[in-house]
């Protein structure tokens, strides 16, 4: 792969579910170590987008290739391609039944067939820099939201992906754990990892946006670097949605 | 002001339960009913037994369960015959488990012919009555496949059990949310791994309760095998009435082994439950 390629390219995508057509002719590239926040109202097709990025949902037409592997439904790859892609979703979606550490490991020893201890090591590193080494025999129903979602950012980054993908990772939290989040997204950040993060949080987004995205209704309505697109966006409909989510 | 403030009642509870439904849930006159229901079921039959000129034997009943020899002790027709019927019945839970696991994943496997295959299954095996489905195995499956009656005993019981169990396991496993899936796709997993280390582990608690009450029903229903002349517990029993003609002894001593052993697993069963309530 050239050096110069983008990691994640995205060229003419289009998604349909049913007659729904849930993207449109989306385009995009995404640098190594770029961090594109994606904002937009409800059922503009920000989750679909990312969740075709590793293989959650399908695209319909168009192209996707992520580090160099094209994504489509027939793709052997496509496990490859999911370990070096992280996903960190609204809900959380710890593994109940396993404890923090377990969350951790199970997937570097069940699919990357590394030893428990190295494992082990690699979790207990990745606890640290989520600020939460304390807690890893506890079961995720013991963890406060805040403390889940960091343990599922840890769960991504044991599987040393190169990619990082947030689905509106602080939605579903209580208003004072969104920072213990957003600051360890912040730190993550600053380690030169590609993020594609949807969210609403515009702090966050000022704080570390390369690139801010604005969708509706399927299509890329807005995308321009941060100065520019909190200042001066160029369509009205994107001006008139971050006065609405800006106002307070 | 209401009336509740008017009577001074406010923040007493309010009298739910007129005294006639008190004084029928109270604790002593429940035993006390429970009793007499007991004791009337029980007269009736004794009566009616002597009314028909029937000699109770019971004396004679114990040496079919134990009996104490030169030899020492052994095990009576009726306790030999009930580890027939739990072998029999654990060979036969096993194997529905697994045949039923199979039905579960193919019809949940997205497939259409998988699910094809496992609905005309399910319909086929739970609209025959098991009788008939014995007669089936026995005479007519097992000349041609070359299997004894007890075999034919274990794939009949085996067969119509899964039908059951594939539908407890569907379900047990579809309870389980579907952001598990997502979550362990997203880590690389395969569909396999997910099942093996992600999805089955958190059914087993959805799964538990349903799957005692199979159980209990299998180890039940496997007393239609001496239909076909299978050695265990209620042919036993039938094979000690032919001989002894105790059939009121025989048939209550059997019935309330098969009790016995129910209720011991719906017990263990329950405390298994409770651990499992702890643990998650």
């Amino acid at each position: 792969m050239n050096t110069s390629d983008p990691m994640i390219h995205v060229a003419n995508l289009d998604k349909f579910y049913g007659t729904f057509h849930a993207l449109k002719d989306v385009n995009l590239d995404v640098q190594q170590g770029e961090k594109v926040v994606i904002c937009g109202p409800s059922g503009s097709g920000k989750s679909t987008l990312i969740r075709c990025f590793n293989g959650l949902e399908w695209h319909n037409s168009g192209t996707l290739v992520i580090d160099g592997i094209e994504v489509h439904e027939n793709s052997k790859k496509i496990r490859d391609l999911r370990q070096e892609v992280g996903m960190v979703f609204q809900q959380f979606n710890l593994f109940p039944h396993l404890t923090v550490l377990e969350n951790l490991t199970i997937g570097p020893m069940k699919v990357r067939k590394i030893s428990q201890a190295e494992a082990e090591a690699t979790a207990r590193n990745y606890l640290e820099r989520v600020h939460i080494p304390e807690q890893a025999d506890k079961y995720p129903a013991q963890l406060s939201g805040g403390q889940q979602q960091r343990v599922a950012i840890a769960r991504s980054l044991c599987m040393e992906t190169r990619i990082m993908l947030f689905d509106e990772p602080t939605s579903a939290l209580d208003p004072e754990m969104i920072n213990e989040v957003l600051d360890v997204m912040v730190g993550l950040a600053d380690t030169g990892m590609t993020m594609v993060v949807v969210t609403h949080e515009m702090g966050f987004a000022r704080k570390v946006a390369d690139t801010m995205m604005f969708m509706e209704e399927g299509q890329i309505v807005e995308i321009s670097p941060p100065d520019k697109f909190f200042t001066n966006p160029s369509s009205e409909r994107c001006r008139m949605f971050l006065d609405q989510i800006l106002e307070h | 002001m209401s009336t509740v403030d008017q009577l001074g009642l406010k923040g007493a509870a309010l009298p739910l339960q007129s005294p006639i439904q008190r004084f029928f849930g109270s604790t002593p006159v429940s035993v006390a009913i429970y009793l007499i229901i007991i004791g009337v079921i029980c007269w009736g039959s004794y009566t009616g037994a002597q009314n028909m000129g029937y000699n109770w034997q019971w004396y004679r009943v114990p040496q079919y369960l134990y009996s104490f020899t030169d030899d020492g002790f052994q095990l009576g027709e009726l306790l030999i015959g009930l580890g027939a019927t739990l072998q029999l019945s654990l060979t036969a839970f096993a194997l529905a488990t697994a045949l039923g696991l199979l039905v579960a994943l193919l019809r949940l496997s997205g497939l259409v012919i998988g699910s094809a295959v496992a609905v005309a299954f399910l319909e086929f095996i739970r609209n025959i009555p098991l009788l008939v489905l014995i007669y089936l195995f026995y005479y007519v499956l097992g000349p041609i496949f070359k299997f004894d009656r007890y075999t034919a005993s274990i794939l009949t019981l085996a067969v119509f059990h899964s039908a059951l169990i594939s539908e407890i396991l569907r379900a047990g496993i579809s309870a389980v949310a579907q952001g598990q899936w997502e979550a362990a796709k997203s880590i690389g997993m395969s569909t396999g791994q997910t099942y093996r280390y992600i999805i089955l582990p958190q059914s087993v608690r959805f799964m538990l309760p349903p799957m005692t009450g199979e159980v209990v029903h299998l180890v039940k229903s496997s007393a239609i095998v001496s239909v076909i002349a299978v050695a265990e517990l209620t042919t036993f029993g039938r094979n000690i009435i032919s001989d002894t003609y105790m059939s009121f002894e025989i048939w209550f001593t059997v019935a309330i082994v098969y009790m016995v052993v129910t209720l011991i697993l719906s017990v263990g069963v329950s405390y298994l439950e409770r651990r499992y309530a702890v643990d998650q």
